[in-house]
């Protein structure tokens, strides 16, 4: 029952399809949306399940063995950021049902959802590189549809800019693809992983690498992230927050698997510059966050400081510090999330986005001020919530590789997080209230719920993440151990 | 053929890379439109060019083509057509809301 694993992306790409035909009746549209996410999520937990008993699950499509076919595999990294994206999609769609209006919900918001999904969790579960690039197409695509939908001024501006990059790496991804097919003639990953093993990794090949790193940087917004701000405060808050909580993750995720699997031969040259990438990262990313008095860009850059973390753990590349990556991958996703949709809920609320003018928020609005106190402390790594786990196991990790200069930057960052969110908090929650009893705008259920359930999340991670602690380190195991996938995927049924 | 072929993308880039450096936004996006012309060719290219057979399994066997690089140009080719599509239409959706297709009039973020 391999077939299953290709049930993460056709879901998805059924639901929007059939959501297309029923443009006009948004209930129809709601309810078949949470149906086919729950479906979606309870079968990537199984996966994720049948994974630690089986081992790495394939799936070849029309029969070709591989190397010859395109395949899906499973692994557990895969399927943990699977997961992940299914719950985070779930909760913002509760958030979407009563924040984005009827006429988002006519002009096909829903479907574009669901192809996105598609698109994340088909980068994430292919074992092609070719197959990687239709996946992202797909995934950018809806995006571009999502980031324009409303076509207010700021938005299309935003998005031409926001396409073109995007446009502009997609191509460098085909001349990288070009290349390397030129050059070893697969496009299988676990294939060209052995092929490289087989030939070496010559200057020839480190520099395809390094075209490959410059693509994925595009799309994770690490050191190449000028284009992200400005995109991701344009569109509404929950499309943003699905940006925030997905989008970059993607590339973060094909780099992982590009430099663990793939071009692991040279570290002295690839790893050290994704280190030096994701130091400039850290630095850019803290400057701008604190620079800004614009709540939305604040936001944006701390999704920026994040790329930076997590890819501090590839750049050392022991075991312990993919762990903490992966950590807090998981953590980030579900925390940005949440924090686009305080920030939105915010704007929302007191029809500004200048930090400056808003004040006294948590006299109004209580629950909202407790949320943001607590995703600023999980953002921080303070210990009992999601963040503190990975930025331990990342700070390990780097310790035992040496690279105290990665370790320092990284975790001063974290310090930038902490002031730049603080900003946010005394300036819009603390002081004396803005808002009179007459305009007080009521905080309706539909929006308040969603952001809780996502901070109980962090809360449970942070809490429970022995019950995760199996799944990460097989995860981590296996990315650091490359034959395991390649036997996986190679070896005849 | 394929020193030839080669030569040619490389003048297809250059030719993009011009149009992309425009202001005009119509020329960028022709710009773009060429530049994935040029992959393609670069994608056909890197398989190798050789003359055979079609790569049809059970006949007797000569040299074949090898297919893989020509599937990668035909999503590519269909992905690239959607996305000059989608960007026309946003082009002329953005003249419409800002009255100008001059991309340095579309610079920076007004604050609101």
């Amino acid at each position: 029952m391999n077939n299953m694993i290709v049930l993460p992306m056709v879901i998805p790409i059924l639901t929007g399809v059939v959501l297309i035909f029923l443009r006009s009746y948004v209930k129809i549209q709601r309810v078949l949306s949470i149906l086919s996410i729950v479906a979606t999520i309870g079968i990537s937990i199984y996966i994720l399940n049948r994974i630690q008993v089986d081992g790495i699950l394939r799936l070849d499509f029309g029969g070709w063995l591989p190397p010859y076919g395109i395949l899906f595999v499973a692994d557990s990294f895969a399927m943990l950021l699977v997961v992940t994206t299914a719950i985070i999609t779930g909760i913002l769609l509760f958030y979407a049902f009563s924040s984005v209006g009827k006429s988002f919900e006519n002009m096909f918001f829903y479907p574009f959802v669901f192809f996105l999904i598609a698109g994340v969790n088909g980068s994430f579960l292919t074992g092609d590189l070719f197959n990687l690039f239709v996946c992202f197409e797909v995934m950018l695509l809806s995006s571009y549809v999502l980031i324009t939908l409303g076509g207010r001024k700021v938005q299309l501006v935003e998005s031409i800019k926001y396409v073109s990059i995007n446009v502009l790496s997609s191509w460098f991804f085909l001349v990288a693809i070009a290349y390397l097919y030129g050059t070893v003639g697969t496009l299988n990953m676990a294939h060209l992983s052995v092929r490289i093993a087989e030939v070496g990794q010559g200057p020839l090949l480190t520099v395809i690498s390094i075209i490959f790193l410059i693509v994925f940087s595009l799309k994770a917004g690490l050191l190449l992230y000028f284009w992200l701000p400005g995109s991701y405060s344009a569109p509404p808050t929950v499309v943003a927050a699905l940006f925030g909580a997905l989008l970059t993750k993607v590339g973060i995720y094909a780099m992982f698997r590009m430099f663990t699997l793939i071009f692991y031969h040279e570290p002295g040259i690839t790893h050290k510059m994704i280190g030096v990438m994701a130091a400039v990262t850290l630095i850019g990313g803290s400057i701008g966050a604190i620079a800004h008095n614009d709540i939305r860009q604040i936001v944006s850059y701390n999704v920026v400081i994040a790329v930076g973390f997590i890819l501090v753990g590839l750049a050392v590349s022991t075991e312990v510090a993919i762990q903490g990556s992966i950590y807090y991958l998981i953590h980030d996703m579900i925390i940005k999330a949440l924090l686009f949709l305080l920030a939105g809920t915010m704007i929302y609320l007191t029809g500004t986005a200048r930090i400056e003018q808003m004040s006294g928020l948590i006299r109004n609005y209580p629950i909202l001020g407790w949320l943001f106190f607590i995703t600023m402390l999980s953002l921080a790594g303070i210990p009992p919530l999601s963040g503190f786990i990975g930025k331990v196991y990342v700070g390990q990790g780097t310790i035992e590789a040496g690279a105290f200069v990665l370790l320092a930057i990284a975790f001063i960052s974290s310090i930038f997080v902490l002031y730049s969110l603080l900003r946010i908090f005394m300036n819009c929650f603390w002081g004396e209230t803005i808002i009179n009893e007459d305009d007080d705008v009521p905080l309706k259920k539909g929006i308040l719920i969603p952001c809780v359930m996502l901070g109980v999340l962090t809360v449970a991670l942070g809490l429970g993440a022995e019950g995760i602690a199996v799944y990460v380190s097989d995860a981590a195991h296996t990315l650091m151990n490359p034959e395991i996938y390649i036997k996986a995927v190679l070896q005849d049924e | 053929m394929e020193t030839l072929i080669t030569i040619l993308v490389g003048v297809l880039v250059t030719v993009a890379v011009y149009l992309l450096l425009s202001r005009n936004l119509v020329r960028v996006i022709l710009g773009s439109a060429i530049l994935s012309h040029a992959v393609h060719l670069l994608l056909m290219t890197m398989g190798g060019l050789k003359k055979g057979n079609v790569p049809i399994i059970g006949e007797e066997t000569g040299n074949f083509t090898d297919a893989l690089p020509q599937a990668l140009i035909l999503t590519a080719i269909v992905i690239s057509f959607a996305v000059t599509a989608f960007l026309l239409v946003l082009a002329y959706r953005t003249y419409k809301e800002t009255g100008s297709d001059d991309l340095s009039a579309l610079r920076g973020t007004e604050d609101e």
